[in-house]
């Protein structure tokens, strides 16, 4: 193991609780919405993006299509696309390599991963991902075969170590003013947009505030 | 098929191939520097993105709780340039805390 793979298993532990917390709730809910028992463990370790998934469950509870449901989860996902052609770069060896590394891409690792100007640590995105993806899939099934006994992550504030970790890395990684006008900009545009675009809308909307990066400087 | 077998692989499919089309297909290969310097501002712009949808977001739009406090508690900690550990425990036992008044 290199030092890189234990810098990235020393900065996903801390969110680690609260993301298995948060499987066991995704596990409850999918199962209490009607989707079985091996359909939510199979979601979780297909998906592996926790929002999308329990938009997709709640929609189908809400007795939506499958096509709302469909989209809900693909749009809170799209960011997946523009993260993944951005770090691209930092990816190499075989394609079959490249295609399981990539998997291990989620919010939490990639944001752990960051070096500054726009680079990420592969080695830290991939061992965070890979205590990540057995807690999240693990506490899937945990949930679905009656983890109901825990309570509610929410009870134990546990939602909130979400932001306070992407926070942290905000803080982390702006460097520049340029940075921190994309860090205001795309705050701003995810406030504006949270009362009544579509979950996920915000989060590409605000993505996309990078693009202005493309103008000449 | 049931429709929530549909609904796992239809979003199980896009997911895996949103996440792996950079790596899988323009791996090793220099994308324009004018889009890397656009990137560069990836993280930013979408981190505090999420800072704002993770800590507002709920049901109806903007939903204000617990969460707000856990935040202001996880900024106080980030200030004080506290480890990460540190920062994640005091969000979530301030939020839990409100809660619990």
């Amino acid at each position: 193991m290199r030092d890189s793979h234990l810098e990235g298993l020393k900065r996903i532990a801390p969110v680690t609780p609260a993301s298995a917390s948060f499987g066991i709730a995704f596990g409850i809910l999918a199962t209490s919405v009607g989707m079985g028992t091996l359909a939510p463990i199979v979601m979780s370790a297909t998906t592996f993006a926790g929002s999308a998934q329990f938009a997709a469950a709640s929609v189908l509870d809400d007795g939506g299509s499958i096509a709302a449901a469909v989209i809900a989860a693909v749009l809170l996902n799209l960011r997946y696309l523009a993260v993944s052609i951005a770090i691209a770069d930092a990816f190499d060896g075989s394609r079959l390599r490249r295609f399981f590394e990539s998997q291990l891409i989620v919010d939490e690792s990639w944001a752990v991963a960051q070096r500054g100007g726009g680079r990420i640590d592969r080695r830290v995105l991939v061992a965070a991902g890979l205590l990540l993806y057995p807690c999240w899939v693990g506490a899937t099934a945990l949930g679905v075969f009656g983890g109901g006994l825990l309570g509610k992550p929410e009870r134990f504030g546990l939602d909130a170590a979400f932001p306070a970790l992407f926070l942290a890395l905000l803080v982390s990684v702006v460097k520049t003013r340029r940075e921190a006008a994309a860090a205001i900009a795309g705050g701003a545009v995810a406030l504006v947009l949270l009362p009544f675009a579509r979950p996920g809308v915000p989060v590409i909307a605000a993505a996309a505030v990078c693009l202005v990066g493309l103008r000449k400087r | 098929m049931s429709s929530t077998w549909l609904v796992v692989l239809i979003v199980g499919a896009f997911t895996v191939s949103f996440k792996a089309a950079g790596p899988v297909l323009l791996a090793g290969r220099q994308l324009p520097p004018r889009l890397i310097s656009a990137f560069e501002l990836l993280a930013p712009s979408l981190l505090a993105a999420l800072v704002v949808t993770q800590s507002l977001g709920g049901k109806d739009g903007i939903v204000l709780d617990g969460r707000l406090v856990g935040l202001g508690a996880a900024a106080i900690a980030i200030w004080l340039r506290a480890p990460l550990i540190v920062v994640v425990v005091v969000a979530a036992l301030a939020t839990a805390l409100v809660r619990l008044l």
